[in-house]
């Protein structure tokens, strides 16, 4: 047997990442968990309120409204990304000056910042002088994304999806370069239709990329905050005031610290089991082969 | 099955092709006879592969035409044509089962499920496969997986041929001495025309009953194992084959007689006078050490391979490799080097001439 050697002066090594940790994850959350159990009424006087806010909270239909509505959206956007986003890559040249052409067009939208998306679709939507929005006026459209809720909507569920189908399609794309030729020859030859050679061959190979890929859309769009707030501000009225917009009104707007700590808590343990149950399903399901 | 006929058969990828160099497979005349074995035997990027895709429609030649049976296909669809490919890599469909694997070419034709299922277990057995059906492909070993797009080749009854793209390339090499012989015992049980592309000789040589050597996008030799060991008829065949391969020596040829730097070797026929760049060639297993008689040579190195020792000899700067049986004396003073006359062949700007009076027996 071959003797261990101890040498605690290791610990040194891992110090700078437990530090760096520290102050980057765990003291921050652990103040959101000190707010969250204490009520305050300024002049830095805490008392102590247990449970609390977390039954408060739970028991609020605003967050449930607001839980809602981001489920809606996530929802919404990736049934519009996935398919949209696979279908652009399925399309896209394969190889030459075009592929390199596409594949930067499709990145402008993924390197502008959040906020300024958020005003580029704030202005083309305005019905004054947004040239979507008067477009659409003058050829008598009813849309209005101040006013109403279904304009407003659609307003930042295209800009979604103008901001990251691109993610998709490059995603889904890198997938579709790693098959080798040989794969749609050996299609050609068992004579494979289009349809199946996507449905046996395609989609298998981008699987991996593409569970990452939903993965991150989910979790980002869950998270959403920037954009639909610079073009609705939440508006009209609660109708577009996802979770992340409403817990900033509540935290910052309305200064209710311990409330929007413990809503804050629940909004990334949501997260945290959504990813966590659809990271499992996907594992199972690759190894059940599909 | 069918004959396969290439027709002043010619490719080059470049659309405007100005000389030979440009072709990646020279014009080309030849028929692969139904039900038989064949090897395309040649280095990376000889147009072996080039061939093989134009025979299975995947790419269209430039030049020439193909014909199975007689029928024109140069312009058939690989689907029309009812070719079979195994690939380099295992090509498999993942996420099916072997069972649907094997089944799928036939369902694409719109086969009845009842004979589908009696075709696949038949083709299931053939590869020995019956156990595993249920199985998805996906978690199987490469050799599985290289069955399997075997058997999807064979599932379709009227294929025409089974063609094979480096198919040994990802697999063990235990492995690959067992699929090999799995091939061979097909193709001798069901006689389907098989067209097996390798770099690699000892492949080439056990699987083929002919095999196809090609060099630079050109055919060099068509021949079985014994004729492309005995009587190469370009020095690349001599060299590519064997092991090692075949001592080319730029000589002088005078009737029965052969000159190298004034050292006279004995022929085992009479040539006529031969133009252009002279060399014989001859095998190491037909070279022999002596004391006496020969050419003197320098010995540098001697490889102990276990049946037999390969001697790495030197003559004025030229190698010669002699393969001496395992118990054969290799000693300080056997300093010369002796060709059997029978075996020694004589090249012409690379290509064998043929001596007088015909082939020796």
């Amino acid at each position: 047997m071959q003797q261990k050697t101890t040498n605690h002066k290791a610990w040194f090594l891992v110090l700078p990442v437990l530090v760096l940790v520290a102050f980057s994850a765990v003291i921050p959350l652990m103040t959101v968990v000190n707010y969250s159990v204490q009520d305050t009424f300024g002049n830095n006087q805490f008392f102590w309120a247990g449970l609390e806010w977390f039954q408060e909270m739970l028991s609020d239909e605003r967050m449930w409204n607001a839980l809602q509505r981001q489920l809606m959206f996530s929802g919404i956007i990736l049934a519009i990304e996935f398919p949209l986003g696979i279908f652009v890559a399925l399309n896209m040249p394969k190889s030459g000056f075009w592929s390199s052409f596409c594949l930067v067009v499709m990145s402008l939208p993924l390197l502008i910042p959040w906020n300024v998306v958020g005003t580029i679709w704030q202005i083309f939507g305005r019905v004054d002088i947004g040239l979507l929005g008067h477009t659409l006026e003058a050829l008598g459209i009813d849309y209005n994304y101040t006013q109403d809720t279904i304009s407003a909507w659609i307003t930042i569920i295209v800009m979604d999806v103008w901001h990251w189908t691109s993610l998709v399609a490059l995603l889904a794309f890198a997938g579709l370069k790693s098959i080798p030729d040989a794969y749609y020859q050996a299609a050609r030859i068992d004579q494979a239709n289009r349809w199946k050679v996507f449905r046996f061959i395609e989609l298998p190979k981008m699987m991996g990329v593409l569970m990452i890929a939903i993965l991150l859309r989910f979790m980002d769009s869950f998270m959403i905050y920037t954009e639909p707030f610079v073009v609705t501000g939440g508006g009209p009225g609660n109708a577009t005031t996802l979770l992340s917009i409403d817990l900033v009104k509540m935290a910052l707007g309305q200064f209710d610290l311990g409330p929007a700590a413990a809503f804050s808590l629940m909004y990334f343990l949501v997260i945290l089991l959504i990813s966590w149950v659809f990271y499992t399903v996907m594992v199972n399901l690759d190894k059940k082969g599909m | 099955m069918a004959r396969i006929t290439l027709d002043n058969l010619a490719h080059s990828y470049n659309p405007t092709p100005s000389s030979q160099d440009d072709y990646a497979l020279k014009e080309l005349n030849y028929d692969w006879e139904d039900g038989e074995a064949y090897a395309l035997l040649g280095s990376s990027g000889c147009g072996k592969s080039t061939l093989l895709n134009i025979i299975s429609g995947l790419l269209m030649p430039s030049q020439g035409r193909i014909l199975f049976d007689g029928k024109d296909v140069t312009r058939a669809p690989t689907a029309e044509r009812n070719i079979a490919q195994v690939f380099q890599f295992p090509v498999v469909y993942d996420t099916m089962t072997v069972h649907d694997n094997l089944a799928f070419p036939l369902r694409n034709r719109g086969r009845d499920e009842t004979y589908v299922a009696e075709r696949v277990q038949e083709i299931a057995k053939m590869i020995g496969m019956e156990d595993m059906l249920r199985k998805k492909a996906r978690g199987l070993g490469a050799d599985a997986k290289q069955k399997i797009s075997l058997g999807r080749g064979m599932v379709r009854k009227d294929v025409n041929a089974l063609l094979f793209d480096e198919p040994l390339t990802v697999i063990d090499p235990h492995m690959k001495w067992e699929l090999r012989t799995q091939l061979k015992k097909l193709h001798h049980d069901f006689g389907h025309t098989m067209i097996y592309v390798t770099h690699d000789q000892t492949e080439a040589l056990t699987f083929a009953d002919k095999v196809v050597v090609m060099y630079d996008g050109r055919v060099v030799q068509i021949g079985t194992p014994e004729e492309l060991f005995e009587r190469p008829a370009h020095t690349f065949v001599g060299y590519f084959i064997g092991s090692p391969g075949m001592n080319v020596i730029p000589a002088k040829v005078e009737g029965t007689k052969a000159y190298i730097n004034g050292s006279e070797i004995a022929l085992g026929a009479g040539y006529a006078p031969v133009d252009g760049k002279v060399e014989i060639g001859v095998r190491p297993e037909f070279a022999r050490l002596s004391e006496s008689e020969g050419l003197p040579v320098k010995v540098r190195r001697v490889e102990d391979a276990g049946r037999h020792k390969i001697i790495r000899a030197e003559f004025f700067g030229q190698d010669i490799n002699i393969i001496a049986g395992e118990d054969d004396p290799v000693r300080a003073d056997m300093t010369r080097v002796t060709f059997d006359p029978a075996r020694v062949n004589v090249y012409a700007n690379d290509w064998r001439v043929a001596p007088q009076g015909g082939e020796a027996a």
